[in-house]
């Protein structure tokens, strides 16, 4: 790992201490969410369609109603009917009708792995033996599982009450296009006309999951004064509170969520899928805690992947290397349900850009598979995997470098986007420029079948709302009780950042992810947000703390408040000083304990750029793609703390990689999933990869205290693309689909070079 | 004065234009001369008095969590983007540049 720019100005900030949360997980202490036990605990199991597309005719469960131990048996009908209705909860949008049908099939099935029905049962195999008496009659409908093919005017509807949604205007027929978006600008004509070189191109990408570790989980006890308690594996704890109260028309205030440590997420842990059906279970088991647990077969056919795509994307530039117009058309599966990850496509796009005429049209399109959650900048890296290898494309007809050519284009503060927004102060170019520094790039390219890819990527980070509050004990530590679920390293970061404000170690802050009614609200773990919003309420706590440790050190030396200063953790005022720790020690005497709390919503995320160079090897008969080398940039505002950051970019690229070479959902011509277990969906293992090697470049946030920008989420953006990139160079075919599987390589060599 | 940038779906209500000049000194009376001007573009912004949920207004760069409240200076831009979505059943205003 290596860090641009100048030598660290923080004592906490910058460095990389012990992780809080280590000792607990190398030991196997920390609890998960399948740890919990309760006495009479029940367990449950969920039966799911065979069938992609069919109308449920019937449901007959008194034959699992009656099976020895089996406590209560719930279908749809158990759940409120709730109209189609979009509705903001504390954490965004949704439709509560879908939500509510996406946890329990109420008239269709939509997907091969819709569940339709939930026991709960003295154990796990009494539960799934009376599964299999609920008989189920259906009336199979034809399913439709390309985007392109759900978009053609007689193509089966999934919803029959869906209409196209176009900037709050709603379309007039029924179909399955449940959202069209537009951003333009300049003449586009004219554009092209001014071109001296123009690559068109249509690419291609698979379903694929975010192949977190631990499957969903949770536990409920449904108590009978209407008090809900949930434990479960999330990325927010407040999220699935308001979803389980809408569900299930609960008060969010009779329910309190425990967040346990989450084995992974990566946006698929914001949905809920078990929790109400575990609190439903409870109420009708009579009281009795039931836990449900996926199996990772069920993780892949029920839990939401992230959008397969079609994209047609047409670029031109001039002889100088500017780029004078683009074109795009991004169409996106979003699985059963509307609400896709198109937009972040859009966004994406084009963002690295300085762009003059360009106009992009986005279609969220519904098919026959699983909805789809977030993944990882959702979006992004579908379309980067198109932009990235039209403008590698580009550059070599202009015989340019491809770093050149994207530092004769690249965005910075002040230029206009395609919508139209102004970018702040961004660090593209100092990326780019680290990225043709760095020794990978400037070492020899390798031999034979070989070649070197070159791709990058935006996202556009999120900040939302956050709560932190913390108490000092008499021994000079601090504990902090912040909402963020902690998946990379936060308890952490942001453990520093308090320590940094207060001008204590790391180690002295005893951090905890609180429960739902411990901490102030706080959105979840998405949007590469924790660090930066819940790290600024962790520092307006400080600040609030350090001000009522002035006003006691003044009572300590009997002189006013606004007499005492503080400085690297030393209390002062004329010759006397008092460090934090000796303070600490003396608050009884000075009146009582002292804690603090602050609530922040901050407005000025700070977006992240990255570039990303590998080196490939590939057989030419076999199609197989290694790894050869790979270092990964990017700009993480101030790293806060860098073994982190270095982490989260090697967890990007590890995940970029599977879905550049093998990850695909593979579905039959009956919509059934082929492929739903770790066996036949191949991810990357250790050997798949080299050492990541990572650059931190460092162009602070204005609007973060100390800089931080989101560094989670853009490094999963360039790998597709700069594989892409480096397979042509290694063996002068381009490919326009993912994922670039060993057969898919030699078919396309075979087509391209006969 | 401030600018309202108008998204590209919404350019037929404005004929074509991409950017219109406004006076109001919050995006609510900011709309409400939108809509003085270009009749159906209020409609298509808001429901029930209220930004549409699946919008996110930007002024200045930054999603503002006030919408139709926050206030507006003389210089202000504000546009008007569709939610990031992730997919899942939540979507966020992950929309921002700033």
């Amino acid at each position: 790992m290596a860090t641009m720019d100048k030598p660290n100005e923080y004592r906490v900030i910058g460095t990389s201490p012990l992780r809080h949360d280590g000792t607990d997980k190398v030991t196997g202490r920390a609890q998960y969410g399948a740890d919990i036990r309760l006495p009479g605990i029940l367990y449950g199991a969920v039966l799911r369609s065979p069938h992609a597309h069919a109308r449920i005719l019937s449901i007959d469960t008194s034959g699992a109603e009656k099976f020895p131990g089996v406590y209560a048996v719930a279908t749809a009908k158990d759940l409120p009917d709730l109209e189609s209705k979009i509705v903001e909860l504390g954490e965004g949008i949704v439709n509560r009708r879908y939500q509510s049908n996406n946890i329990l099939a109420r008239d269709k099935v939509l997907y091969f792995g819709h569940a339709l029905a939930a026991i709960a049962a003295t154990s796990s195999h009494v539960a799934k033996e009376a599964l299999e008496l609920i008989h189920v009659e259906y009336e199979v409908l034809p399913p439709v599982m390309d985007v392109r093919k759900a978009m053609e005017a007689d193509s089966p509807i999934l919803l029959d009450e869906l209409r196209t949604e176009e900037f709050g205007k709603k379309g007039e027929k029924p179909t399955n296009i449940s959202s069209h978006s537009q951003d333009k600008c300049g003449d586009i004509e004219r554009g092209f006309k001014e071109a001296t070189v123009i690559v068109e191109r249509e690419f291609t990408t698979s379903m694929v999951h975010q192949g977190y570790i631990e499957p969903q989980n949770g536990t409920a006890q449904y108590n009978p004064d209407g008090q809900v308690t949930v434990w479960c594996s999330t990325q927010g704890a407040f999220g699935v509170r308001e979803q389980v109260a809408e569900i299930l028309e609960i008060p969010v205030s009779n329910i309190r969520v425990i967040p346990m440590e989450i084995g992974g997420g990566f946006g698929g842990k914001i949905g809920v899928y078990l929790e109400p059906l575990a609190v439903l279970l409870s109420r009708k088991s009579g009281y009795r805690p039931v836990k449900l647990t996926m199996d990772r077969s069920e993780v892949l056919t029920s839990t939401g992947p992230t959008s397969g795509s079609y994209i047609k994307l047409k670029m031109g530039a001039d002889a100088s290397g500017k780029i004078t117009a683009a074109q795009a058309t991004l169409i996106y599966e979003v699985g059963a349900y509307p609400g896709g990850s198109v937009g972040g496509g859009m966004g994406v796009l084009l963002a690295p850009y300085r762009i003059e005429n360009a106009v992009i049209d986005g279609y969220d399109v519904l098919v026959n598979k699983p909805r789809i959650a977030a993944y990882r900048a959702p979006g992004g890296t579908n379309a980067a995997f198109a932009a990235e290898t039209v403008i590698d494309e580009l550059s070599e007809k202009l015989g340019m470098d491809p770093i050149e050519f994207r530092l004769n284009n690249g965005s910075k503060e002040g230029d206009r986007r395609v919508d139209g927004t102004v970018f702040a102060r961004v660090g593209y170019l100092e990326t780019l420029q680290a990225a043709k520094d760095s020794p990978h790039y400037q070492s020899p390219l390798p031999g034979s079948n070989s070649g070197r890819g070159i791709a990058t990527g935006f996202w556009f980070n999120y900040g939302g709302k956050s709560s932190a509050s913390a108490s000092v004990n008499n021994d000079g530590t601090v504990n902090l009780l912040e909402g963020s679920v902690d998946i990379g390293g936060t308890r952490t970061s942001l453990a520093m950042q308090l320590a940094e404000t207060l001008g204590i170690p790391a180690e002295d802050v005893r951090p905890v992810v609180a429960d739902t009614n411990s901490i102030g609200y706080t959105e979840g773990t998405y949007g590469s947000r924790t660090t930066f919003a819940t790290g600024w309420a962790v520092y307006e706590t400080a600040n609030s703390l350090k001000e009522k440790l002035m006003e006691r050190a003044a009572i300590l030396w009997e002189v006013e408040a606004k007499q005492v200063q503080f400085e690297d953790g030393v209390f002062s005022s004329g010759d006397k000083k008092i460090s934090f720790k000796e303070l600490a020690s003396k608050l009884d005497e000075t009146g009582g304990p002292v804690v603090a709390s602050a609530a922040v919503q901050p407005k000025q995320y700070g977006p992240a750029f990255a570039a990303h160079i590998v080196d490939v090897e590939v057989d030419p008969d076999t199609g197989k793609v290694q790894i050869l080398r790979y270092t990964a940039v990017q700009d993480a505002g101030k790293a806060i703390y860098p073994d982190y950051v270095a982490s989260q970019m090697q967890g990007g690229v590890a995940q970029g990689v599977g879905w550049a070479l093998n990850e695909e959902y593979f579905y039959d011509e009956s919509g059934r999933l082929l492929n739903a277990s770790l066996l036949d969906y191949r991810m990357p293992i250790a050997l798949d990869l080299p050492m990541i090697e990572t650059i931190i470049v460092e162009v602070p946030n204005p609007g973060h205290p100390y800089g931080a920008r989101g560094v989670g989420e853009v490094p999963i953006i360039p790998p597709p693309a700069a594989i892409a990139n480096a397979i042509y160079h290694a063996i002068g075919v381009r490919m326009n689909a993912l994922p670039m599987s060993p057969g898919r390589v030699v078919s396309v060599l075979d087509t391209q070079k006969g | 004065m401030p600018v309202v940038w108008i998204p590209t779906p919404l350019r037929d209500l404005t004929q074509g234009k991409s950017s219109v000049i406004v006076t109001g000194s919050t995006v609510r009376e900011a709309i409400e001369r939108l809509e003085l001007q270009f009749p159906g573009i209020k409609e298509r912004l808001c429901e029930n008095e209220k930004i549409r949920p699946n919008i996110s207004v930007l002024v200045d760069g930054h999603v503002t969590p006030l919408k139709i409240r926050e206030r507006l200076q003389e210089t202000s831009e504000v546009h008007f983007v569709v939610r990031i979505s992730g997919g899942s059943v939540i979507e966020t205003d992950a929309g921002c540049f700033g």
